[in-house]
């Protein structure tokens, strides 16, 4: 019974979680790993263009609840999320044609690209304020629970409760298309090839006839489809706040570079590496040593590191990474 | 600039009009800073006690005061100081109401109040670092130690027969104030506090933090935080896991945004909030409102109370001297004697004009213990039926 306890204590508290932060973070790291291995550089602006595309979410879920769609059990959200996806994508485009196509025509050094993007993400940032505001907002609406505390106390008996959100489950299923989706596309249709041809080699994938401003779109195109989802699953889970995504870009960059720069498995990989380290070195595990350990009660908190250092966690491995293993533990590539 | 001209000219030739001395009284709170929302209504209340002595023509045989203002700022110890020492050495005030923040007020207290010998009384300031401090017997104030709301948690706790609980607060002066006085005063009456452990305010995420509290266990948690901050955030995370079902709210959790978004959920947790309720307050609401300000303003009250007790304290000491009247303060304010409420100020001049003893309540009906603080009421409050329920005061 004892282990069974500490099982339980352990899902709730660290694989759940961790499981669900760790698709929002590979989510959020493939769209950085895109943009880097395509249009070569870093883009700074991926955590504002998170923030935004939720942002838009929030704004069509607010119309659709006015008009009273709701998807029943479901959050309104994924149905705006297509919509969403669109002002995103078109703001991104927007962006590129206005400041990111000038720094390419130069052919401008990658961390001048990065700079520009610091600019843009700024602008991203005061944009989404502009339009939202700067309060946390719930926009979950739809069933809570998939098991709630109560209904596992009644079904098992077992001491320790566990829970398994709506919006976790969701989070899990989304990501996993998603992903499917996009490896699909990457490997399997034209356009996909004719990206990691031009990822490769950009020279020789012009000289083949490769479009390159086709390229270019339909990578800022998949970028805001990637982080409006990212960004919204994160929101659904959580709560929205504008300012919490800038705090994400952390994590997601060290996603991104741990699992190997420009590879999307790579970036997959990392995300779950980073949640399940934060989580985990963060964790108390107080409680399920007590029910694992006979006749042994602990006076700490059995805590490797207090909760207060989570983004060190990341910053940690990222830095041990870059000395160790630069190109990260798939190998990706520098520019 | 203009404007310091008129404000001259005036002060100018209120001196001049009046025969009696006036006496200059500062203002000094945080006009500017984290806390500008507040700081109006407190000037305003401090402003119409001294008005209201000075247009009864009864202190000191016909003494008119005039409240000089300067702005504390909250967190910049040095704008404290600088706005302190002009008030002092430049306008020569006889006391200061103030500062507003715990870190103002001792950067004030210290640097300038002390050296000049000019009494201080804060209405807002609740750090219990300020109760131990050396003060030379010029500081006071108006509002409850943050220690006291830690003990009255802890009582509360006990009678409940709660004896083990996790603590959670926000990661600043107000959260580790609270949450160490709390967990002083409950190991002291024989409970255990599990975990003690902070939370940044405005994260999206508060799983992990969650999850230790989890770990660590307890009968109920109390979430010393900002119910518009992580205060909310961890809550939402204790209840979807499932980790706790009882929790104490201190003050900055308790407002109708909890009710509004936690009501059902959080029945049967309990919490408190430094509050006073009675006839002082009602009296002083309805003058506030006269006034055109809005006197349930948080401290405002006190802030009214900490310019009327300067002033009788003068009246007691026949003398404006600071070095003098500082030791009358606690004897106006505990009494015994006849009740003094507010609006009634003029009354409690005349009487101890006529050597009778008065006991200043004012609007937050003041009782100064300790080294010079208010002892404050608390309203205890449970969640019952979903909605926020005042169980008593205490």
């Amino acid at each position: 019974m004892d282990v069974i306890n500490a099982l339980v204590a352990l899902t709730n508290y660290v694989l759940i979680p961790a499981t669900a932060y760790g698709a929002q973070l590979a989510l959020g790291a493939l769209g950085v790993t895109l943009v880097y291995s395509i249009l070569r550089f870093s883009n700074f602006a991926h955590g504002d263009t998170m923030a935004f595309g939720t942002g838009i979410v929030i704004l069509f879920t607010w119309l659709f609840q006015s008009w009273g769609i709701s998807l029943g059990p479901l959050p309104t959200a994924l149905l705006a999320l297509p919509f969403g996806i669109i002002v995103t994508a078109a703001l991104l485009l927007g962006t590129d044609r206005v400041v990111y196509k000038f720094y390419r025509k130069v052919r401008a050094a990658p961390v001048i690209l990065v700079m520009v993007s610091v600019g843009v993400m700024f602008v991203m940032n005061a944009l989404t304020r502009f339009l939202i505001g700067v309060d946390q907002i719930t926009f979950d609406d739809g069933e809570r629970f998939v098991i709630s505390a109560r209904q596992w106390r009644d079904m098992t008996g077992l001491s320790e409760p566990l829970t398994l959100r709506s919006t976790q489950v969701i989070t899990i299923v989304t990501a996993l298309l998603v992903m499917v989706a996009l490896f699909w596309f990457l490997n399997r249709t034209r356009t996909g090839k004719s990206m990691r041809a031009f990822s490769d080699n950009e020279d020789l994938a012009l000289l083949s006839g490769i479009n390159p401003d086709r390229v270019v779109t339909v990578t800022w195109i998949i970028t805001g489809a990637l982080a409006t989802i990212a960004g919204t699953l994160y929101g659904l889970d959580k709560s929205f706040k504008a300012f919490t995504y800038f705090q994400l870009l952390l994590p997601i960059f060290a996603a991104a570079i741990v699992g190997g720069i420009g590879s999307p498995v790579g970036a997959i990989l990392g995300g779950f590496v980073i949640s399940f380290s934060e989580v985990g070195l963060t964790y108390a595990w107080k409680k399920v040593a007590t029910y694992l350990i006979p006749h042994w009660e602990p006076d700490g908190l059995v805590q490797l590191l207090s909760t207060d250092y989570k983004f060190a966690v990341s910053f940690t491995i990222l830095i041990l990474v870059l000395i160790f293993k630069p190109t990260g533990l798939l190998k990706g590539k520098i520019v | 600039m203009k404007k310091l001209l008129l404000a001259s000219a005036a002060i100018s030739l209120c001196a001049s009009a009046s025969y009696a001395e006036d006496i200059k009284m500062g203002v000094l709170l945080g006009f500017t800073g984290p806390l500008e929302s507040l700081a109006p209504a407190m000037a305003q209340g401090a402003e119409m006690a001294m008005k209201e002595v000075s247009d009864s023509g009864k202190l000191l045989g016909g003494d008119t005061v005039t409240p000089v203002r300067g702005d504390s700022t909250c967190v910049d110890a040095a704008a404290a100081t600088a706005a302190a020492e002009t008030l002092v050495t430049t306008d020569g005030v006889k006391g200061i109401l103030g500062a507003m923040c715990s870190g103002a007020t001792t950067a004030a207290l210290q640097n300038v109040a002390m050296p000049n010998g000019i009494v201080m009384i804060s209405p807002s300031a609740t750090s219990p670092a300020l109760s131990t401090m050396d003060d030379d017997g010029l500081f006071f104030r108006t509002a409850p130690s943050d220690a006291r709301q830690g003990e009255v948690m802890s009582d509360e706790l006990m009678e409940k027969g709660l004896k083990s609980v996790a603590v959670t607060y926000t990661n600043n002066d107000y959260g580790k104030g609270l949450a160490d006085s709390f967990e002083t005063a409950f190991k002291a009456a024989g409970g255990t506090v599990t975990i003690s452990t902070a939370h940044e305010d405005g994260k999206g995420d508060y799983s992990a933090e969650v999850g230790s509290l989890a770990s660590a266990g307890g009968d109920a948690l109390v979430v010393a935080g900002y119910v518009d901050q992580g205060g909310s955030g961890v809550l939402r995370g204790a209840l979807d896991s499932g980790a706790f079902e009882t929790f104490v709210f201190p003050d900055g959790m308790v407002s109708q945004t909890l009710e509004d978004n936690f009501g059902s959920e959080i029945n049967g947790s309990f919490g408190q909030l430094p509050d006073s309720e009675g006839q002082g307050m009602q009296t002083y609401l309805s003058m506030a409102e006269a006034a055109g300000y809005d006197g349930s303003s948080a401290y405002s009250g006190g802030a009214y109370d900490g310019a009327a007790l300067m002033l009788l304290a003068m009246q007691a000491a026949e003398s404006t001297d600071p070095s003098v009247y500082k030791d009358k303060i606690m004897e106006i304010a505990n009494g015994p004697g006849e009740k003094i409420y507010p609006g009634e100020l003029a009354k409690g001049l005349e009487l101890i004009e006529a050597g009778t003893a008065i006991d200043y309540e004012g609007a937050t009906a003041i009782n100064l213990i300790g080294n010079g603080e208010a002892a404050g009421t608390f309203r205890e409050i449970e969640i019952k039926d979903d909605k926020i329920t005042t169980v008593k005061y205490r």
